[in-house]
């Protein structure tokens, strides 16, 4: 369990973190999310006890980071950004110098080291100095680092970033399968990322957080959410039956891809409308979606504090 | 030994002797150490069976140079590297990093200085020395290159840039070697009051680093070289506190 109240960092005249606090359960995956300079890297530094806070306390498993930092520090695992490790060490001396530092001893050692490498796949890189493995290995090995110990509580900052499509899924296989009785808070600024691993988002940025719900209440804040999208070859006169409908505000095509997408007034559902509508008027639909909402538009829209952007909210 | 001290310290140790840096250290240092001996200290052409004058009397200088390169990469490298985000997230504490890192550094050291060994022997097999000043020498430049390797240690972490670290140690450590001199006394006399003045003079490495290599072991000179360690260690934990941010 993380509970962070009121914690601030400052550097100088420049605010870094302000104010920011949230409670995180065990069984909960969160999503930092937040533009790049957000505070993301800065708040997740001083959960891990690397940074002092200027404000406010952390506290990991009960125990705060500031005054029990030994305690805390040894219910968290931590993935840093950038995976950094000791380049010149072979990956199984790292990880053995990792289990020493960790305090774990005999059968039990022997058994979390097996696991860390088999779940990370590093069986095959084991004798190789880190710095000659591609960006994705070192990233498996920082994180097999983080979850040698089996904390209860994992920190991770950008654990996907720098991995390809395959090794992204197998990170975020990982991650779900640590889910369920761990505390877990992944910062990301991949959105496709926070639907496949966190079962809640928070949204920071210039050091506040703007946003506190889970992925599809997120999406539920989005002007898109609701909204019905098709592709017809006959768009412009579609379009205009389209704004006919009494529960469509508004009525948009995207030049692009000729794609029309019919808003609806608020707390209208028009899916059944204007399925309608296509079979009625014979219109040849290509496609036909109801849209679910998009996160990057919400992102946009928080982060960019044009708050008065939210339509459809 | 499963203490973090240890555990870090064996890492460290370790990582010397992955990389080049360690051979081309040894090997440096005792192509100079025996340099030195030979053509300044003029072992032979002296006739005289001690190491006082033509060994030790020259590795005050010969730290100045080499031990400010040993110590320069102990936390600027951590903190280019990021590593030190990792070591300090650590279930230990900022002193248990400080120390096995630098007991390592400071054990590397030992170990090049232990290699001088042949000139020990030369010295035995030509005449017959005060093995007991010898040995004195022996711990008074160990104490000596610890003394060089807080001070690095310390600048090491005061920067990321591996260039400014070597610099910095080498230009304090030049400073703390010629404190009871005239040199660095000069810029102190014009205003500040005379025990100030001695309490500097006082300070200098070299005054006490000489009467330990003459083979007087006095218990004023162990505590000096051990509180100036202390000092510069304790001063190396609060520099990576206050800048581990940036």
């Amino acid at each position: 369990m993380i509970e962070i109240s009121h914690l601030g960092k400052r550097y100088g005249d420049i605010v870094a973190v302000d104010d920011v606090s949230f409670k995180v359960e065990p069984g909960q995956v969160l999503g930092f999310l937040g533009p790049n300079g957000a505070g993301k890297s800065t708040t997740m530094k001083m959960i891990a006890g690397f940074l002092t806070p200027t404000t406010g306390t952390a506290k990991v498993c009960g125990h705060d980071v500031q005054v029990q930092s030994i305690e805390a520090k040894r219910a968290l695992g931590y993935l840093p950004e950038g995976a950094p490790s000791y380049g010149e060490m072979r990956v199984a001396d790292f990880l053995s110098f990792i289990a020493d530092l960790r305090g774990l001893a005999g059968a039990h050692r022997r058994q979390r080291l097996d696991d860390a490498i088999q779940r990370l796949s590093l069986e095959g890189v084991l004798s190789q100095p880190i710095e000659t493995l591609s960006k994705g290995f070192r990233r498996r090995v920082g994180l097999a680092q983080a979850v040698l110990h089996d904390p209860p509580v994992l920190i991770l900052d950008e654990p996907t970033d720098g991995l390809d499509p395959n090794q992204k899924h197998e990170v975020r296989v990982l991650i779900n399968a640590m889910a369920k009785d761990k505390t877990i808070v992944v910062s990301t600024h991949i959105l496709e990322e926070v639907h496949a691993v966190c079962t809640r988002a928070i949204i920071i940025a210039r050091g506040r957080v703007l946003a506190d719900a889970s992925p599809d209440e997120l999406e539920a804040r989005s002007r898109y959410h609701g909204a019905v999208s098709l592709c017809t070859p006959a768009s412009a006169e579609t379009r205009e039956l389209l704004a006919a409908l009494p529960d469509v505000a508004s009525v948009e095509l995207d030049a692009q891809d000729q794609r029309l997408t019919a808003f609806p007034r608020p707390g209208k559902q028009i899916f059944d409308q204007v399925s309608e509508l296509v079979r009625q008027r014979h219109i040849a639909v290509s496609e036909l979606a109801l849209e679910r909402g998009r996160l990057d538009e919400v992102f946009r829209t928080v982060t960019s504090g044009a708050s008065g952007a939210g339509a459809a909210a | 030994m499963n203490h973090p001290i240890g555990i870090l310290f064996r890492r460290e140790l370790a990582s010397y002797f992955a990389t080049p840096v360690a051979y081309v250290f040894i090997v440096i240092f005792l192509v100079l150490a025996g340099a030195f001996t030979f053509y300044l200290g003029g072992f032979f052409e002296r006739g005289q069976a001690d190491l006082a004058e033509p060994f030790f009397s020259f590795h005050p200088w010969l730290y100045l140079f080499l031990i400010p390169a040993l110590s320069m990469r102990l936390w600027a490298e951590e903190r280019k590297s990021g590593s030190i985000e990792l070591l300090l997230t650590m279930p230990i504490t900022m002193m248990q990093a400080v120390l096995g890192k630098y007991l390592a550094a400071w054990a590397f050291a030992g170990i090049a200085l232990a290699l001088t060994f042949p000139i020990w022997i030369t010295v035995n097999f030509l005449g017959d020395p005060d093995n007991g000043a010898i040995l004195a020498g022996y711990l008074g430049s160990f104490l000596l290159a610890g003394s060089f390797l807080a001070v690095g240690s310390c600048l090491s972490a005061a920067t990321r840039n591996q260039v400014i670290a070597f610099i910095l140690t080498v230009v304090v450590c030049f400073l703390l070697l010629l404190a009871g001199f005239p040199l660095v006394l000069d810029v102190f006399r014009a205003w500040l009051p005379q025990p100030l003045v001695d309490a500097i003079a006082s300070l200098s490495f070299l005054v006490h680093f000489s009467s330990i290599s003459k083979g007087v072991i006095d218990l004023r000179d162990l505590v000096y070289f051990g509180l100036m360690i202390g000092f510069w260690l304790y001063a190396n934990a609060v520099v990576i506190d206050l800048k581990k941010a940036d």
